[in-house]
């Protein structure tokens, strides 16, 4: 284990690559990643708790390549620039597991090139959870998530006055071999400590019992054919928060877009929620919010996990908790489903 | 409030004067209400549930609960009512489908805010006391902070405390408030210089996830297919061509409720990114009060909105060229 002062840290990093870190400068809730610029002493720096850092590998949009019409003959140009190295500072538990589960869905045969050449170009540190970052709304144990420590290439820990880092990968012992002029070895004692506090917090976390028992693969027809869908669908309104907020949705649709001179192809985040999602020729199987609904529960309590090895579309970050507008979320539908269990 | 609610609910229930509910139920913590429409006595029982943190506005579920079979009960704050009388001048709701129940308001809190005033981390619980809410936090921290100061925007500057609809009222009736200065950010904007305005349109628009939550939960957008969903419009593109796009869909949004957007602020109360979509609507409302004269939406359900009405008194569109602004700008 090592250490070092913050003052020390992030200007070693920023001189050999781009660095992003979280930036409280933000409204207040709306957090987001931005370039290093100065360190600000605050032991319980923001998190970000609305947009995530899923967008360094899948942004909200980009151009996947382009068409040019001259005379008669069409050019495809490919858009993609070679991405240089970077290092994203502090990410929670919870968002450090969704790039595992993203990884399962963009790595995987075919591989989504766009995706992949962002991936590994990046260094993720990852920053254990305080008793000061917890809100109500986090439930990332029941995923197996540890939030006193966190995946990710290093993982850190904070005192107030110094950062305690392990490197948990190869990529992760590069960085850290990389700026090993300001770190000192130190041992571990500080970070039980810290560990300690996490872990006590935790346990008075009101989802601490939340666990997803019951959530299996055989479930499947049972759960779908739930009476409780209408009940809990019976308010949404059909907007994409949930979806737009979640460190997992990866659906996305593909559009072109036509400049007057040529075609600009791009790929967008698009939500189950919407009322074109999964629009074919024939139609769209999904008529009502209802099924809607239902179709982003299933997929990350039972359809994504059948598919993944039983590993689930969620991280208990609690984004969707906080952020719909009407209030209703995957906890309550897991609590609801469970209920018919029970009868 | 809540007890006298139930109790309402609970008596036209079973002496069959309505066949449900519309209210809300309660969550998992003490802020995370959900609209709900109860069927049974039973479920009122069990889950109704009204507090400060019962910000959001049922009227725009009657679009579609107006429509099935048997007559709902709504509880209706004063600003809802007004969306509802708005609903009902443009025929959206069915008026003899609806018993409309009005409840006393003194403003509703703001979770994201009170966590901010009082640094609460991990809330456990909130009580309200003579405007004094008291959060709880795991771990036994306590915190206090007058209502006053952690109101949503919308109850910041309430336009009224006097519902223009209902069948009963539930409360003490309130008046219209007239000194609301609910325009004083407005003219705080157009106080600025072209550039300036702009900036800060821009900087705030450029959070925009594009979630859409601003038009769905708004009760002036009730248009069964918005033309930004439609894929045959030419416009329903999901992501912004350019910068820019983003914002002109909030500009068109709000030029598009203009004349019956009540200001009843569910599109920046539900707003994930916390941007004050209520300036652009409250804008447009101060212009129709200056050009058109003193108009407010859902005060009643009779008037002709200022937009779809005529007087040889109204302003000429020429108008524009006199009201400073930039030029090719």
């Amino acid at each position: 284990m090592v250490n070092v002062r913050p003052a020390d840290l992030f200007p070693a990093i920023a001189k050999l690559q781009k660095l992003y870190v979280p930036d409280g400068s933000q409204v207040s809730g709306t957090e987001l990643h931005k370039p290093f610029k100065e360190w600000k002493a605050d032991r319980d720096a923001p998190c970000e708790r609305v947009r995530t850092p899923k967008d360094f590998f899948f942004p909200q949009t980009e151009n996947l390549m382009e068409f040019k019409r001259e005379g008669k003959t069409i050019e495809i140009v490919d858009t993609r620039r070679e991405t240089e190295d970077f290092v994203i500072f502090g990410v929670r538990a919870c968002d450090v597991r969704s790039f595992s589960i993203l990884d399962k869905v963009f790595l995987a045969d075919p591989v989504d090139t766009y995706y992949k050449n962002r991936r590994e170009h990046a260094t993720i540190i990852s920053w254990a959870c305080s008793p000061e970052s917890m809100r109500e709304t986090c439930f990332c144990h029941t995923f197996g998530i540890d939030c006193a420590d966190p995946e990710g290439d290093v993982a850190a820990w904070f005192d107030g006055e110094r950062f305690y880092f392990e490197a948990k990968t190869e990529k992760g012992t590069q960085l850290l071999d990389s700026i090993k002029d300001v770190l000192t070895a130190c041992d571990e004692e500080p970070v039980w400590d810290l560990k300690t506090a996490i872990y006590q917090a935790k346990k008075e976390l009101p989802l601490a019992d939340l666990t997803t028992e019951g959530f299996t693969p055989d479930k499947m027809m049972e759960y779908f054919s739930s009476e409780k869908w209408g009940e809990l669908s019976e308010a949404c309104i059909g907007c994409g928060t949930c979806t737009f907020v979640c460190p997992t949705c990866q659906c996305y649709d593909i559009r072109d877009f036509d400049t007057g001179h040529g075609i600009k192809r791009f790929r967008c985040w698009d939500s189950c929620m919407y009322s074109d999602f999964t629009k074919m020729a024939h139609g769209n199987p999904r008529v009502s919010q209802l099924e809607r609904f239902r179709q982003r529960f299933m997929h990350k309590l039972v359809y994504f996990p059948a598919n993944n090895d039983g590993e689930f579309g969620c991280v208990g970050c609690g984004r969707c908790l906080a952020k719909c507008p009407i209030s209703m979320n995957i906890v309550k539908v897991m609590k609801a489903l469970k209920e018919d269990d029970k009868t | 409030m809540q007890e006298s609610m139930k109790q309402k609910a609970l008596a036209l229930l079973a002496d069959g004067t309505v066949d449900r509910v519309l209210g809300w139920k309660k969550g998992d913590f003490v802020y995370d209400v959900t609209p709900a429409v109860f069927e049974s006595t039973e479920e009122v029982e069990r889950d109704f549930t009204f507090s400060v943190f019962c910000g959001s506005n049922l009227s725009k579920y009657l679009v579609k609960e107006s429509r099935k079979e048997g007559k709902i009960l709504v509880f209706f704050k004063p600003c809802d009512a007004y969306s509802f009388a708005q609903l009902l001048k443009e025929h959206r709701v069915i008026r003899e489908k609806v018993y409309a129940v009005g409840i006393e308001c003194y403003g509703k809190a703001d979770i994201d805010k009170l966590r901010d005033k009082t640094g609460a981390t991990v809330i456990h619980s909130v009580g309200e006391a003579n405007g004094t809410l008291t959060v709880r936090c795991f771990g036994g921290k306590e915190h206090t902070v007058p209502l006053y100061d952690v109101l949503l925007e919308k109850c910041e500057s309430c336009k009224s405390k006097k519902h223009p609809v209902y069948d009963e009222l539930l409360g003490d009736e309130g008046e219209v408030v007239d000194d609301c200065n609910r325009f004083d950010s407005v003219a705080k904007l157009e106080a600025m210089t072209p550039d300036e305005r702009y900036e800060f349109w821009r900087g705030e628009l450029s959070r925009c996830i594009r979630c859409n939550a601003c038009r769905n939960v708004c009760p002036a957008c009730t248009c069964e297919k918005c033309i930004f969903d439609n894929d045959a419009s030419g416009v329903a593109q999901k992501a912004a061509a350019d910068s820019f796009e983003e914002n002109m869909f909030h500009i068109i949004r709000a030029f598009h409720v203009v004349g019956r957007c009540t200001d009843c602020g569910e599109c920046s109360r539900v707003c994930p990114q916390q941007i004050p979509l209520h300036l652009l609507n409250r804008k447009f409302i101060k212009d129709i009060n200056e050009l058109y004269g003193e108009y407010q939406a859902g005060a009643d359900p009779d008037t002709r909105p200022p937009l779809v009405n005529y007087n040889t008194g109204d302003v000429e569109p020429s108008i524009v060229y006199e009201r400073g602004g930039k030029e090719n700008g």
